[in-house]
């Protein structure tokens, strides 16, 4: 979108840009943090509680995979 | 002093708390607290359908909560409804405009999603009759690159006028817009407790939003070019990010800083989408050199590859039993692989 503006207005804008932009970082900056090794130990103990029910990483027997076709039996 | 120069001191200031805050919660690296963990399994995977039906590049897919359907999405102008277990098409949605760049299906099954350089989102009832238009979200300025229902009355969308919006499909009006990147907005996640939600942009950064406030809560730093693909951790608590910059990086929500990053030296691709597997274990990340790589997400190995495509790899999803995953490509098809 062009628009012509006042150089005032320029200056306004930039001015309310930079007062949204501390503001936001004044949010970011007052979180509470975890330790890396906790976020990772739980992350780790997530993983492995349910590694035994993530299919693709443990396999899928055939007779229970719904997309293996069913190969065609021939009568001899 | 004038406010503006006031205003810049306090900004760099808060970074460098930020970046002093974070780096003090670094006491390991999650490559060096994984080390005990035994290594994924290398991962084989079969192509079991390959879904023919599009006649131009495919965008984007999105598997339906019933694990069976999937709604597929490409520039011949189309969206695809699948049954992925018998390989048939259940539906065809002719869209006015050809040019998607993204689709969703709702939790409920009974509506779908599109969008693209419209610059809206379009959703369609899939159980009338006929299939039928319901709204047209029409407010973004720029295109539609990602959009997710949260229910039949809620939809979330990413667009390139640098916005996420949260609409109301009962009014299709937005009732939230989320202000705060710089640069086009490629992709979103939803948290698995739907309260927040998680977004990738050409400004390189990853924001976390909360829903109901509208208010840009964290951002992630640490990738170099446009983020276009980004995915919640099953459990809530960490995210994964892929771009341009050829990596795939986790960052974790609570110690707020990238934990990982999936990069290798042969790999000199954009990524351009992913999807996790239903432990978090496996990332599936596609990529622009025709094939969808699948890392280890806690030790950052790569485990195993998915070849097979033609062209990139646009689009991959998992559905949310976990048992298979699909990937879409500009050479017009869709591979099922498990």
């Amino acid at each position: 979108m062009v628009s012509k503006m006042s150089s005032k207005m320029v200056g306004s804008n930039n001015l309310a840009h930079a007062r949204r932009m501390v503001q936001q970082l004044r949010v970011e900056a007052s979180i509470e943090r975890i330790k890396v090794s906790k976020a990772s130990a739980d992350l780790m103990r997530y993983c492995g509680e349910n590694a035994k029910y993530d299919p693709l990483l443990m396999g899928i027997p055939a007779s229970e995979n719904p997309f293996k076709d069913k190969k065609p039996c021939t009568i001899l | 002093m004038g406010e503006m120069e006031q205003m810049k001191k306090e900004a760099e200031a808060l970074k460098t708390q930020i970046e002093a805050a974070r780096k003090a919660a670094h006491d390991t690296d999650m490559a060096s607290a994984a080390s005990g963990v035994a290594p994924a399994p290398r991962v084989q995977l079969k192509t079991r359908r390959t879904l023919k039906g599009h006649l131009a590049k495919i965008y984007a897919m999105h598997w339906c909560t019933d694990n069976r359907l999937m709604v597929s999405a490409s520039q011949d102008g189309k969206l695809l409804i699948w049954d992925s277990h018998t390989g048939n098409k259940v539906n065809a949605v002719p869209l006015k405009s050809s040019w998607v760049m993204t689709c969703a299906y709702a939790p409920s099954g009974n509506l779908v999603a599109s969008g693209g350089l419209d610059n809206m989102c379009t959703v369609y009832n899939l159980k009338t009759p006929v299939i039928k238009t319901v709204k047209e979200l029409d407010a973004h300025t720029g295109y539609l690159s990602c959009a997710r229902f949260l229910s039949d009355t809620e939809v979330l969308t990413a667009s390139g006028d640098t916005t996420c919006a949260l609409w109301d499909l009962e009014t299709g009006k937005q009732k939230t817009v989320f202000l705060n990147h710089v640069g086009d907005c490629m992709c979103l996640s939803l948290s698995p407790d739907m309260n927040s939600f998680v977004s990738g942009a050409c400004d390189s950064l990853a924001k976390l939003w909360d829903i109901r406030d509208g208010q840009c809560k964290q951002t992630f730093l640490g990738h170099t070019s446009d983020i276009n693909a980004i995915s919640f951790y099953p459990g809530g608590n960490a995210i994964i990010t892929g771009s341009d910059d050829c990596t795939c990086k986790m960052y974790d929500l609570r110690a707020d800083q990238e934990l990982i990053t999936y990069q290798d030296a042969a790999l000199n691709s954009g990524v351009t989408s992913l999807a996790l597997s239903m432990s978090g274990r496996l990332i599936f990340a596609g990529y622009d050199d025709f094939n969808c790589n699948i890392w280890d997400s806690l030790k950052g190995e790569k485990v195993g590859v998915l070849s097979g495509h033609d062209n990139r790899v646009s689009c991959t999803g998992v559905p949310p039993d976990g048992m298979c995953v699909c990937t879409g490509s500009w050479d017009s098809f869709l591979k099922i692989w498990n």
